[in-house]
């Protein structure tokens, strides 16, 4: 295959896995979905479950974005050194955006900072973000998409504690949040919670950990005993579908950590909607795909 | 159990019975108005393009899509709510400056906007977040579109909905607020579950 040939392979395929996801979840979450709905008795949240069960249907049915907030595009890409667009993606990624946009198609969500215009494809400054990992001696590229919509971007928040206030500390300032701006932002919800030794690496950790399928866990049992606990109280809380009380408030609780500096203890959260829609794709030198995300899926 | 259906124009009287956590449905005309709407009538000072006395607006940013023949004509591919409190901030002078009656978002609002339901007998209803192909489908017809300047999810779509919702109501004419009252609940078994966890998290050291 040319270059030209592959390039534009490679663009069609961003683009049509682009609009994919904005119209179906991923199993994962498809799974919990139908999980957390069975728990719930009373006719409020029943009236919500039923409501979303019957939008991503419909959504389906019908061909179109299940919710209207198809996001700004963030596509964390781990690429292998010997991937051969290694030089192009992110031109690459650009373009597929614009067309998606058109395709989807998808709200347009670039607005420019300062001039406070929308630039009406959904590319701007820095916009497709693109977080980047570099794989050695590898050959493919995998790459998340993810689509950050208002609501679930709203109560994402980052703070540098100082150590002595300890992890007591960071359980504080997750549970403030999420039961302040949390609820307004489409629960159930999934917790991505970055702890690290400053205020950047925290906040990235913490979309990160929104990435992870659920069922995973941290590889620190300390960690993963925290995720646990956590998941385990706000749940307790019982904020419900739509924020509007019910049994499980989140989907799931993901955290990520990087060491951190002795004098700092940071605390990032994100948090993903009900309708989280991220997913996974593999491309290998060959233009071949695999959607990890959605099993057998083909676009 | 019947089902409450309210058609725009909406009286004082339409309101007055209904209370937080009953369902509704909405007919007649919705427009949507969100953050820059709402910036351009009370900060600005901007008149609004659409006279919304009577009427109820949606706290949305809709995909449309232009209909290819027909010229400034559009049709609605998604449209769900967005995040209401964003708009708390002006919602209380919003509400006596246009006359509307019902406002449509997702999640709660805060005791301003509360505070002018009261006084001037409006309602804030929510609309289950996320389901918008759902609410797509209870639009008959964008009849019109104001201000696109503002780009698409900001400006003004008028349009008429048939039987729009499930609808709960979330703030009623009384001033009661729905999810304050959650809140308060939440709140208090927040201190507790956040006070258990705390025990077993002594990791410094």
């Amino acid at each position: 295959m040319s270059t030209d040939d592959m390039r534009e392979k490679f663009i069609d395929i961003m683009a049509r896995f682009t609009v994919y996801s904005g119209k179906y979840l991923p199993d994962d979450i498809y799974a919990r979905l139908e999980e957390l709905r069975e728990a719930e008795d009373s006719d409020m949240a029943k009236i919500i479950y039923d409501a979303m069960f019957d939008n991503i249907k419909m959504a389906g049915d019908l061909d179109r974005p299940c919710c209207q907030d198809t996001g700004v595009i963030q596509y964390f890409v781990q690429v292998g050194t010997g991937f051969p667009l290694i030089n192009e993606i992110e031109h690459c990624l650009q373009e597929a955006v614009k067309r998606a946009t058109v395709m989807g198609p998808l709200r347009h969500n670039a607005v420019e900072i300062f001039d406070e215009k929308n630039t009406g494809n959904n590319v701007g400054t820095r916009i497709p973000w693109i977080d980047w990992e570099v794989v050695p001696y590898n050959n493919d590229v995998k790459i998340y998409l993810y689509m950050a919509g208002g609501g679930c971007s709203l109560p994402g928040t980052a703070k540098v504690l100082m150590p002595l206030e300890g992890y007591e500390g960071i359980v504080k300032f997750v549970f403030d949040q999420v039961t302040s701006y949390g609820i307004n932002a489409c629960p159930p919800l999934l917790i991505g919670i970055g702890i690290a030794g400053s205020v950047e690496v925290a906040a990235k950790l913490s979309k990160k950990a929104l990435l992870r399928p659920l069922g995973t866990h941290n590889p620190n049992p300390r960690g993963a005993e925290l995720e646990a606990r956590i998941e385990k109280g706000l749940n307790e809380i019982k904020i419900g579908p739509g924020g509007l009380s019910g049994e499980f408030s989140v989907m799931g609780v993901h955290i990520e950590q990087a060491a951190r500096h002795p004098a700092t203890l940071a605390v990032g959260l994100s948090t993903g909607c009900w309708a989280h829609r991220r997913a996974l794709i593999k491309i290998d030198p060959a233009m071949e795909y695999e959607i990890i995300s959605h099993k057998g899926a083909r676009i | 159990m019947k089902k409450t259906i309210l058609t725009t124009p909406i009286k004082d009287a339409d309101l007055i019975s209904l209370n937080i956590g009953d369902v509704i449905y909405l007919s007649g005309y919705l427009i949507t108005a969100r953050d820059d709407v709402h910036q351009r009538l009370i900060k600005q000072h901007k008149e609004l393009p659409v006279d919304l006395n009577g009427l109820a607006i949606f706290h949305a940013g809709p995909i449309m899509q232009e209909i290819p023949e027909e010229n400034g004509k559009y049709r609605v591919i998604s449209i769900g709510p967005t995040t209401s409190m964003r708009m708390e901030k002006y919602e209380k002078d919003f509400i006596p400056r246009t006359g509307v009656k019902i406002i449509v978002g997702k999640g709660g609002m805060g005791v301003h906007t509360a505070q002018a339901c009261k006084e001037h007998k409006a309602i804030h209803t929510v609309f289950p977040g996320g389901c918008a192909v759902l609410a797509a489908n209870c639009v008959e017809e964008v009849e019109r579109v104001e201000w696109l300047d503002l780009g698409m999810p900001e400006a003004m779509w008028v349009m008429r909905v048939k039987e729009f919702g499930p609808l709960i109501v979330s703030i009623d004419t009384k001033g009661n607020n729905l999810f304050e009252n959650n809140k308060k609940q939440f709140n208090i078994r927040k201190d507790i579950v956040v006070e258990e966890i705390c025990r077993h998290v002594d990791y410094l050291g």
